[in-house]
């Protein structure tokens, strides 16, 4: 049985596709600049994040003592100024919004199905936005004076 | 006896034995797939006898005429110049006419296989037409408003020299099915049908550039490329691909802000 081939001239094998082949339907121009600013924007909020991740790594985890010195009371201290309130703020904000739009990238390069694209997208964009608005939230609402 | 006849005859037994002695024995794997015999793509060795100094087409010849007349692949010009014959040797593409033998180490089985990112039709034969799809989507042709000069449309030597690298461009489709974008998403341009944009975009005498740049601000357009290189590397006309690519971003950008 295994020399007789399934296939022949009349029923040839079916030819494997590549994935999202382009087409005659492909769909035609949307218009808007949303891939231009996304570009834009990785390149601008990964040059401030230089300034903003190096500076909280080296004052978390090098100056004064390093690591160890973190705790509750640290963190307290800090975020009773408006200036680090800031900085995290704005690192959390420029951190997640630049790592989600790698991300969307990275799922836009490798998943080949448009429902894979779809559910694993929708995932990134939850997190994504509970994370921004839980971290926002407890900047703005920390409070020192635990019970 | 030193009569000059009988020198010259040694010279020439010389230079006939130095031919000889020049053959060499190389094996090309080659990733064979018939779809009338089976789903399966597979492997095969085919050995030969062949001067390095040969090209990987000449093998392929070979093997067609002497060995196997089932291996099927694309060539017309043989001399680098229609695009016929890009294929990925010893893993990278190239255009079989265009890769000497003795270039790739011959000690070493070389692989051939089709280009990657193409439905592979039979053997190294793959199906354009997505490729060619995406060409005509960028417009690749002059586009004026207003009425037809009477004599030629005039350029300075400066403006010709804007776009002179990416008219050279054969279509061979090395550089689009080089990209790893492109392997896995095939609704990617990909960046044959940039060049060739870019062809036109930069051209003095074409209005049509506004409406490719349009085009290419898309979600499948420009923003998609991710600067690996891989194109510049495969181009066998030697076109900075890449290059081009980063100008019409630089274009939409500039255009932009
Ligand atoms: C430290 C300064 C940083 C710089 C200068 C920077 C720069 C960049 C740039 C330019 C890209 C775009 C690459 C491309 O388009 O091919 C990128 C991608 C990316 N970044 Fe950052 N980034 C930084 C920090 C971060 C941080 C803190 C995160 C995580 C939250 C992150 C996550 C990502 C991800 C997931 C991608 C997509 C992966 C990829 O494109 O290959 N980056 N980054
Ligand atoms: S740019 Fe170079 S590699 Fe790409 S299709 Fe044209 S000639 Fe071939
Ligand atoms: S056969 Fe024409 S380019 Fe190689």
């Amino acid at each position: 049985m295994n020399d007789v081939s399934l296939y022949d001239v009349d029923n040839p094998a079916p030819v494997i596709e590549p994935p999202r082949k382009r087409t005659k339907k492909t769909p035609k121009s949307t218009r808007t600049n949303f891939e231009l600013y996304g570009w834009l924007f990785m390149r601008l909020s990964g040059v401030v994040l230089v300034v903003l991740v190096l500076g909280h790594l080296l004052i978390q985890l090098v100056l004064d003592g390093g690591v160890s010195k973190i705790g509750f009371a640290f963190v307290a201290g800090r975020w009773a100024s408006p200036f680090w309130q800031g900085w995290d703020l704005c690192m959390l904000w420029l951190a997640m919004l630049h790592g989600a739009n790698g991300l969307r990238t990275v799922i836009n390069d490798y998943a080949q199905r448009d429902t894979t694209r779809f559910w694993l997208k929708m995932l990134l964009y939850t997190a994504t936005v509970f994370t921004v608005l839980l971290g926002t939230l407890v900047i703005f609402t920390f409070d020192p004076n635990i019970a | 006896m030193s009569s000059p006849t009988l020198e010259k005859h040694s010279a020439a037994l010389d230079a006939a034995e130095n031919t000889a002695s020049q053959m060499i024995t190389a094996t090309f794997r080659i990733r064979r797939f018939n779809p009338e015999v089976s789903e399966e793509a597979s492997w095969q060795d085919f050995q030969l006898e062949i001067d390095p100094k040969e090209r990987v087409l000449d093998a392929l010849h070979k093997i067609k005429w002497d060995q196997d007349g089932t291996l099927t692949f694309r060539r017309s010009c043989a001399h680098g110049i229609c695009g016929s014959d890009a294929m990925r040797i010893n893993g990278k593409n190239r255009l079989a006419c265009k890769t000497l033998i003795k270039d790739i180490n011959p000690q070493k089985p070389i692989t051939v296989e089709a280009i990657k990112g193409l439905t592979v039709l039979k053997d190294l034969v793959v199906d354009m037409e997505p490729f060619f799809q995406a060409y005509r989507d960028v417009m690749p042709f002059l586009i004026t408003n207003g009425n037809e000069p009477t004599r030629e449309r005039r350029q300075t030597a400066e403006d010709r020299e804007r776009f002179d690298d990416t008219t050279k461009c054969i279509l061979c489709a090395a550089c689009t099915s080089s990209c790893p974008v492109f392997w896995n998403d095939g609704q990617y341009f990909g960046p044959a049908a940039i060049v060739n944009a870019h062809r036109f975009i930069f051209d003095s005498r074409d209005e049509g550039g506004e409406q490719r740049l349009e085009i290419l601000n898309d979600k499948d357009g420009v923003w998609r490329c991710r600067t690996t290189f891989n194109c510049t590397d495969a181009c066998p006309r030697g076109i900075e691909v890449t290059k081009a690519i980063q100008e019409v971003k630089r274009a939409l950008i500039t255009r932009r802000f």
